[in-house]
């Protein structure tokens, strides 16, 4: 497992796990990312933070921070 | 209890979150749906108002309000702010949830982005869980059969149980249908079947247990599953709205806490603790959400987005990213400056021409003197300044960044600029608010509610002002004009020139911010950055002929409006002043002559700093009173020409020292009175009102100051 922070652009991978709690979680909830969704990695902002995620039909921007909060496989 | 109707601005609805109902044959409609799905181009084309709208979630801070008929039937459409689910995180999404499930509503018309289903259908679910009395509305149907996404309609309406409606709200496709179905729903002439969400054996056993209490107990028509659910979810704040709705606290009643927590107990046997049951339930939704889609939709082309993905690629990219932003509203500057030139001219040439008839007019109708002067030289005359030199670049600006707000690139400049929001400890969606007030600084302030942690939100609000306004360009792109670029060249390296020089101010102001930003966080509002997420909706071409009406029309007209009612008093006020004696010098002189020292100290002089204090309720009327208040003293001058105003103004002292304290000033003081009251507003707070008061004007105070001793060193 991985963090998700750390997924090389380009990648595809699956969710499997969430460590934040309470509010940020909550907001991880909204979007739709619980266990087994599918995140690919879009492209790094200018500075590097955030990156861009493509969720659920969405295009996502999410901190570092926060996305290191959410644990994945990569699968392609 | 934190929440009130007051505090979040939902005057229109009583203490019950009900709608105010003027007969009862008006049936009330509820807009619901994502941040951005077309919301209020749906309101706006069915009530005809002119709710603000642009591609980027968070616009609707508040509730709208409007009405419309069919058949002869009233019908009172409430346009609320958008939420990705009903399990709120900020205020914004609470007023929705509350407004949802305990609204009045007769239909809830969920709009959904035909392009992004899947996502949108996790709050239709959820809402559908509430209630039965919804029509889904899947716009932006036209995009995405551009994308060559296809959408089973029919077979999407049998499983949610419920009407959907494919629309366009744009180009008017659908709502016909829409406000049909919704008048079918509304007067039961369409029994709705409605979909129940399926959790996992053990919740659906357990949830059951507490449902079955809550039967007994609750006399209101609401939906016993949901509340349960919501019980067990321990969500706060929902608790709070539900107590205030039925009059009594569940918690208090025994048997539901006991309940409560044999369930609690039993979840916990099967690892469902705590935090793991919102999971749970969560999880469920999604899945029937992933199911629904899959079986509703078929994606023809599966590279749809391509096109998106090559343009924030280049955007966003690391070399081209920024630059191109700049170049970008350098670009928007630009054309306002160039645009604006002829206009004014001839605007102001107009208007003076005018103004000689005017005063041959009312000698021919025997006015006496003192009272042509009033009318004339007083009111008139700064009234055609403040048209002349106001009305050419917000007729230019305004729609110019209604399009780049429409097209979706506002999101792109959060996502760009959020580093560095971030090392200033503030939110990423403070850039967007920062947008929103180089419009205007009130409603930068009320967008403030798009940033869910209070520490952030007040950082945003308190900062607000440092973004030059609408009313702020023109004072800046004049004295831009006068004193410099003007003076070295003249014609298109000119207006670039100027260009530069606003967009570096702009960017003055930015750093500002940031820095303020950060100096706060480490002092008055401590704290350490909330989570954050953004996102970027697909472009969407622009509706070029639309926006042009609309946001003349309604915001530059309306603002003009607005300045013209504050100009008409103080050029009365200013040419009072200047005529009345005491003593043998005007009031106007005495005035001037007391702030002289001080504004001398900080590179400005006395009649400037009244300028800026008169122009209080709107800063468009600084200029002109400036110019009134030095031709009172003697000179005429053809005011057509800014070599002449340049005259004026260096024959009154000015130097460029003048002008480039002058400039920072405009930038760096007090927030117009609009701006205060929203603050106060807004913060609900005197205190925080006199800091959003306070700082810009002692930041502009001390950097003016530091300029002018800079130069009286140099020039000595």
């Amino acid at each position: 497992m991985e963090n998700l922070n750390k997924v090389p652009i380009g990648k595809k991978c699956i969710v499997k796990d969430l460590t934040s709690s309470k509010k940020e979680r909550r907001r991880m909830l909204d979007l739709g990312i619980v266990k087994n969704t599918n995140i690919e990695v879009l492209y790094k902002s200018p500075v590097g933070d955030p990156i861009a995620y493509f969720i659920r039909g969405a295009v996502i921007a999410l901190r570092s921070e926060d996305a290191s909060k959410i644990l994945v496989d990569i699968i392609d | 209890m934190g929440l009130t109707n007051k505090s979040t601005g939902l005057s229109l609805i009583n203490d019950n979150f009900e709608v105010i109902k003027f007969s009862n044959n008006e049936k009330i409609i509820t807009l619901a749906g994502n941040p951005n799905v077309g919301k209020s181009t749906v309101f706006n084309e069915l009530t005809g108002l002119n709710q603000h709208t642009g591609n980027w979630p968070g616009k609707t801070v508040e509730n709208a309000k409007g009405f419309y008929k069919y058949n002869d039937n009233n019908f009172i459409l409430v346009d609320i702010p958008g939420t990705y689910s009903l399990i709120s995180s900020s205020l914004e999404e609470e007023v929705a949830r509350d407004f949802i499930c305990f609204g009045n509503s007769d239909t809830i018309i969920i709009v959904t982005d035909a392009t992004c289903l899947e996502r949108n259908l996790n709050l239709v679910l959820q809402v559908l869980e509430v209630t039965k009395k919804v029509v889904v509305c899947v716009n932006l149907v036209d995009e995405a059969k551009k994308r060559k996404i296809k959408i089973d309609f029919d077979k999407l309406s049998n499983i949610l149980g419920v009407p959907v409606i494919a629309t366009s709200a744009r180009s008017r496709k659908g709502l016909d249908k829409l406000v049909k179905s919704v008048n079918d729903v509304s007067f039961g002439v369409v029994k709705n079947k409605g979909y129940e969400i399926k959790y996992s054996d053990i919740i659906e056993s357990e949830v059951k247990k507490l449902t079955n209490i809550l039967d007994s107990l609750i006399k209101k028509d609401i939906n016993t599953k949901f509340i349960s659910i919501k019980l067990l979810d321990m969500d706060d704040t929902f608790h709070d709205s539900l107590n205030q709705f039925l009059g009594f606290d569940l918690m208090e009643n025994e048997e539901v806490k006991n309940v409560i927590n044999d369930i609690k107990n039993n979840l916990e046997q099967y690892d469902i603790k705590n935090y793991l049951f919102r999971d749970e339930i969560v999880s469920s939704i999604i899945q029937e959400c992933e199911k629904i889609y899959s079986e509703c939709v078929v994606l023809e082309n599966k590279k749809y987005n391509e096109k998106d993905r090559k343009i924030d690629k280049i955007l966003t990219s690391k070399i081209t990213g920024i630059p191109i932003m700049i170049i970008l509203f350098a670009f928007l500057f630009w054309l306002t400056i160039t645009g604006a030139n002829y206009p004014s001219e001839i605007l102001s040439k107009f208007l003076f021409w005018i103004q000689d008839k005017l005063i041959l007019g009312l000698n021919f109708l025997h006015f006496p003197d003192w009272l042509t002067n009033v009318l004339v030289m007083g009111i008139y005359r700064t009234l055609a300044w403040v048209i002349s030199v106001m009305l050419p670049p917000m007729a230019i600006f305004f729609p110019l960044f209604t399009l780049m707000e429409d097209s979706g690139f506002l999101p792109r400049i959060a996502f760009n600029l959020d580093k560095f929001f971030k090392k200033a400890k503030a939110h990423g969606k403070q850039s967007l608010t920062m947008i929103m007030g180089i419009g205007c600084n009130a409603c930068g302030v009320v967008g403030c509610r798009i940033i869910d942690s209070p520490r952030e939100r007040l950082i945003a609000t308190l900062t607000n002002s440092f973004m030059p306004c609408n009313g702020r360009y023109p004072t800046l792109i004049a004295i831009i004009t006068m004193f410099f670029s003007g003076v070295v060249v003249s014609g298109i390296t000119s207006s670039i020139l100027s260009t530069i020089l606003l967009t570096l101010i702009i960017l003055l102001a930015v750093i500002m911010t940031l820095f303020i930003s950060k100096l706060l966080s480490k002092t008055l509002l401590k704290g350490i950055p909330s989570s954050f997420s953004l996102e970027l909706p697909p472009y969407r071409k622009p509706q070029i002929g639309k926006v042009l009406i609309r946001s003349i029309l309604d915001r530059t007209l309306f603002v003009l409006g607005r300045a013209i009612v504050i100009a008409a008093p103080a050029g009365l006020i200013i040419w009072c002043m200047a005529n009345i004696n005491i003593y043998g010098s005007s009031i106007l002189s005495y005035c001037t002559n007391f702030l002289d020292p001080f504004g001398e100290l900080i590179g400005l002089d006395g009649t400037i700093i009244m300028a800026f204090i008169l122009g209080f309720p709107a800063n468009e009327i600084v200029i002109p009173i400036i110019i009134m208040s030095y031709m009172a003293t003697g000179n005429i001058v053809d005011l057509s020409d800014l070599n002449m105003l340049r005259d004026l103004l260096v024959n009154n002292g000015w130097t460029i020292t003048t002008a480039i304290c002058m400039m920072l000033f405009c930038v760096f003081h007090f927030p117009c009175g609009t701006t205060c009251l929203t603050i106060k507003k807004e913060t609900g707070s005197l205190k925080w009102t006199v800091l959003a008061f306070l700082l810009p004007t002692l930041i502009g105070i001390i950097l003016c100051f530091l300029v002018s001793s800079i130069s009286k060193l140099l020039f000595m």
